[in-house]
């Protein structure tokens, strides 16, 4: 049984890592352990359990910024935010219940080492835009931060965008830093029924090159949508193409309009207000509404115009008895792919499928050997798999902090 | 400002370089008479001048890697630079060190409607991605002042923001994938036409490195709709505090402006004797704020905003009722800096960055420090994210001027730190800034962040002497000292 380790404060996190630096004791960083099961296993680690570190440090809602330590759970800074009519305006995503544990488990410093943004992602931006600065504890055992409150800096480099992603292997995060923006007013979605693939993409295409700002563009195949508990999305017996606006009562009305009648009038599409809105976007950003069978579940971002191309062809290169189930959000640009039946989680399919268009395929979910053979995360250039490694060697020269995560070296 | 001695090796061993860089770069692309290289011999931070040993302009990416791997053999230093607009010597050369300009990079390479992007060369300069595809309706939202001539990689290296980044965001939120040259000749590309890098976000870490990391030679970009509608307010307030209040019942009321910017009496002043934009003389503070999007809601805010701004005690006000009438708003604004120019010999742009709540008390302060150090100030403020730019007066004629402004300078960074704030908030660190990086950072971080340059340039040969008050070699930043059998902490929780 691993030990486990659990700081109550940076300092103690210091003085922890300095400890494992010096054993070479390798040490897996953990905030809630809700994402635990994404990337690569790692083996005989003592455990670095940061859920202590806990609570707002910082949060003035006329500044539009909010800091807390890295272990403060999600739904309290949401909670907290949400009593001052604000909000992370990338739309944290919560994988928990996709990576079989509950839901509503994440903490904020789990969130930023994942980088992991929902649907509105595409219009504001990712987790790691919102992100103004870190501070952590490098594999050296060092204490050090970068960025700050305000959201406009270039003062030295900008490391807050290199922890968002880094998924634990270049420190142990203590405190964030967000940026937070007001909730709009008003929330609706429009629905277009019926779509194919191309089409429903080109639909999201079409809407997000116009001037009606939509917050969120997604495509569901009948099956996926059949999924959701939203009735005027399961009982269609179609796919749906959903776009959401946002903003004051008067604009969201006008803008619903506009994108109603250039889609085919009240004839094809409805409109789903508040409630009903917020369901299905939830819906979509935590991936439910793909198949709750355990398949293994890839993550790929494309550029939106190759988007059905790369379905289709990661689907011809299927051996005859696996299938897949697929749903599409940012217009197309982040496809959730299912595989069932897949020994390998059919990785060369999928991979092989992004060579023309470009892009990348995250494993998000798979059994524990599976991810341990299959690289979990993109490979990259052999070029850049070395300035890879001389980063990691920069902040975590021991290889201590969540080894092998992101891939072998590193 | 000192710099890192320069190698006499390298100043004796010019000659040989060059001949390797005309092996490389055809004739007019190496330049090296004393003539020629005064031309380049400071950026926008024009106090600060180094000729430098040579200048090679190449035309593509295996130019510039066969210059790096050139330059390295020779132990040559090199400052990348594109348009030279840096206002804090982010390209300003060094005596034994190559000066590597982008400028023939100035082509755009595709614009890709349907992904909502344009793959560019660093020299292209950021208004022509706009002007690019302004016939679709589309544009590229970061608009530096000096957007007319920056280029996008500089635009890069800086992370340039705009008047518009409170709502679109600086450069590294509009950016999609960089193909970047290291120090020993490497290409890599990082991202590309989809959303996210895979692996570390080293587009994130290379987006404001200063051109200290690696050679930017290729951008994807995204585009953007143009708003339906862009409307804007101007509206005057007999006081600060009143203008200051103004700003944050705005932000208050979750309404988050295209831009909102702020001027001061002086740059108000300054700005209507020079192009008559039709602004109230009277006012101690002037805010423009501007509204677009769909046309709807831009009706919609502009009336809440009139209404906020009549609350908080505006002794003006004017809405915008034309495209003409917006741009006049605006062109105030624009030309506040060379207005501020005609006022006074010289002046010295600032730019720190305050939480929007600390800005009466800043401004306070600036005043007191104004009287002490007896040189005038304007003030030219991005609002909506707590972006100052105060102008410092001088005279560079005048004995011990320049030294006092930049002492002036220096105090006001300095207290935008003390209140919550930053050094720089998109004009960089570059020299001007270096030695005021320990008022921020402990040596611990400023380390660490050189630990992260050591993995790109190992040599420490890229635009060294910037950003870094103190250079460290990477063997000795990379040393660990461990205390094996240190302690198991009694007080930390274990099970």
């Amino acid at each position: 049984m691993s030990e486990t380790f659990r700081p109550g404060d940076a300092d103690q996190v210091c003085e922890t890592v300095a400890w494992a630096a010096a054993e070479e004791r390798p040490l897996e960083i953990r905030g809630a352990g809700s994402k635990r099961n994404l990337g690569r296993p790692m083996d005989n680690c003592s455990v670095l359990d940061l859920s202590a570190l806990s609570g707002l440090t910082y949060y003035e809602p006329a500044e539009l910024v909010l800091a807390a330590k890295a272990g403060t759970p999600l739904s309290v800074i949401e909670t907290e935010l949400s009593e001052n009519g604000q909000r992370l305006a990338f739309e944290p995503a919560d994988y928990g219940r996709i990576l079989g544990n509950a839901a509503g488990q994440a903490t904020i410093g789990g969130l930023v080492a994942c980088n992991l943004s929902g649907p509105r992602r595409i219009q504001v931006g990712a987790a790691r835009d919102h992100c103004l600065g870190v501070s952590g504890v490098s594999g050296r055992g060092e204490a050090f931060k970068s960025g700050g409150r305000v959201v406009k800096n270039v003062t030295g480099y900008d490391l807050s965008k290199l922890m968002t992603g880094s998924y634990g292997t270049l420190a142990a995060l203590t405190e964030v830093t967000f940026k937070v923006l007001p909730v709009p007013e008003k929330t609706r979605t429009v629905l277009v029924f019926g779509h194919g693939d191309a089409e429903g993409i080109a639909t999201l295409g079409q809407a997000l090159s116009s001037a009606l700002e939509p917050s969120g563009l997604a495509y569901l195949p009948a099956v996926a949508a059949s999924r959701s508990t939203v009735g005027y999305v399961s009982e269609i017996g179609t796919s749906v193409t959903a776009i959401r606006v946002e903003g004051p009562a008067s604009s969201v009305e006008a803008r619903c309009r506009s994108l109603r009648s250039l889609f085919g009038g009240s004839d094809k599409t409805e409109e789903l207000h508040g409630h009903n809105s917020g369901t299905l976007w939830r819906e979509i950003a935590d991936v439910t509404l793909l198949g709750s069978s355990g398949g293994d579940l890839w993550r790929l971002s494309v550029p939106p115009s190759a988007a059905s191309g790369v379905v289709s062809a990661v689907k011809a290169e299927l051996s005859p008895s696996c299938s897949a189930e697929v749903l599409f959000d940012w217009a197309g640009g982040l496809i959730w792919l299912d595989v069932t039946g897949a020994e390998d989680a059919a990785h060369e399919a999928v991979r092989g499928a992004l060579h023309d268009s470009g892009g990348h395929a995250t494993l998000i979910r798979a059994p524990g050997d599976v991810r341990r053979t299959v690289p979990v995360f993109q490979p990259p250039e052999p070029g850049l798999a070395s300035l890879n490694a001389r980063v990691k060697q920069g902040f975590d020269p021991r290889g201590i902090l969540n080894p092998g995560r992101m891939g072998t070296d590193y | 400002m000192k710099m890192p001695e320069p190698d006499g090796n390298v100043i004796a061993g010019r000659d040989a370089l060059i001949t390797s860089l005309r092996g490389v770069v055809a004739e007019e692309g190496v330049i090296w008479s004393e003539n020629e290289l005064k031309a380049y011999e400071c950026d926008g931070l024009t106090a600060y001048r180094q000729v430098p040993l040579a200048v090679v302009l190449p035309e593509n990416t295996r130019q510039v890697a066969e210059v790096l791997k050139i330059c390295s053999a020779h132990g040559a230093k090199v400052v990348p630079r594109g348009a030279g607009t840096s206002l804090s010597g982010g390209a300003m050369p060094l005596a034994d060190g190559v000066l590597l300009g982008l400028g023939k990079f100035n082509k755009i390479l595709e614009i890709d409607y349907e992904n909502r992007c344009a793959v560019v060369q660093p020299g292209v300069s950021n208004l022509a991605i706009s002007d690019a595809v302004a016939d679709a309706d589309f544009y590229y939202a970061p608009d530096p002042s000096s957007q007319i001539v920056c280029t996008i990689g500089g635009n890069v290296a800086e992370n340039s923001g705009g008047v518009h980044c409170l709502k679109y965001g600086v450069t590294t939120n509009n950016i999609l994938g960089l193909e970047i040259v290291l120090m020993n000749g490497e290409t890599v590309r990082l991202g590309g036409k989809y959303l996210d890098t895979d692996g570390y976000d080293l587009m994130g870490v290379m987006t404001g490195s200063e051109g200290l990391l690696g050679v930017i030679t290729e951008v994807t970009v995204r585009i953007l709709k143009k708003p339906e509608m862009a409307r804007a307010v101007l509206v005057g307030f007999p006081d600060l505090e009143d203008s200051g209040r103004f700003v944050a019942d705005v932000i208050g009321a979750g309404i988050i402006p295209g831009g909102m910017e702020m001027m001061d009496k002086a740059a108000t002043r300054a700005a209507e004797e020079f192009c008559q934009a039709g602004y109230p003389m009277d006012a101690e503070a002037l805010v423009i704020v501007e509204l677009d999007g769909h046309a709807t809601e831009v009706d919609y805010l502009i009336g809440q905003v009139e209404e906020i701004a009549r609350r908080c005690g505006a002794s003006s006000l004017r809405t915008s009722q034309s495209e003409d009438e917006r741009l006049a708003f605006w062109s105030g604004r624009k030309a506040a800096f060379p207005a501020v120019g005609r006022i006074s010999p010289d002046y010295y742009c600032m730019d720190g960055t305050i939480p929007r709540g600390a800005l009466s008390e800043v401004l306070r302060r600036m005043t007191e420090m104004s009287a002490r150090f007896g040189l005038r100030v304007a003030n030219v403020f991005h609002a909506g994210d707590g972006n100052l730019h105060p102008l410092i007066l001088y005279d560079a004629n005048q004995l011990g001027e320049l030294e006092t402004a930049e002492e002036f300078g220096a105090e006001i960074l300095k207290l935008c730190v003390e209140v919550g704030g930053v050094l720089t908030g998109e004009h960089g660190v570059g020299v001007e800034k270096r030695d005021l990086m320990g008022e921020m950072f402990s040596e611990a971080d400023l380390e660490q962040q050189q630990r992260l340059k050591c993995a790109f340039d190992p040599e420490g040969s890229l635009n060294p002497g910037k950003v870094f008050p103190i250079l460290h070699r990477c063997a000795e930043l990379g040393r660990m000292h461990i205390h094996r059998g240190q302690l198991p902490f009694p007080d930390i929780e274990r099970f």
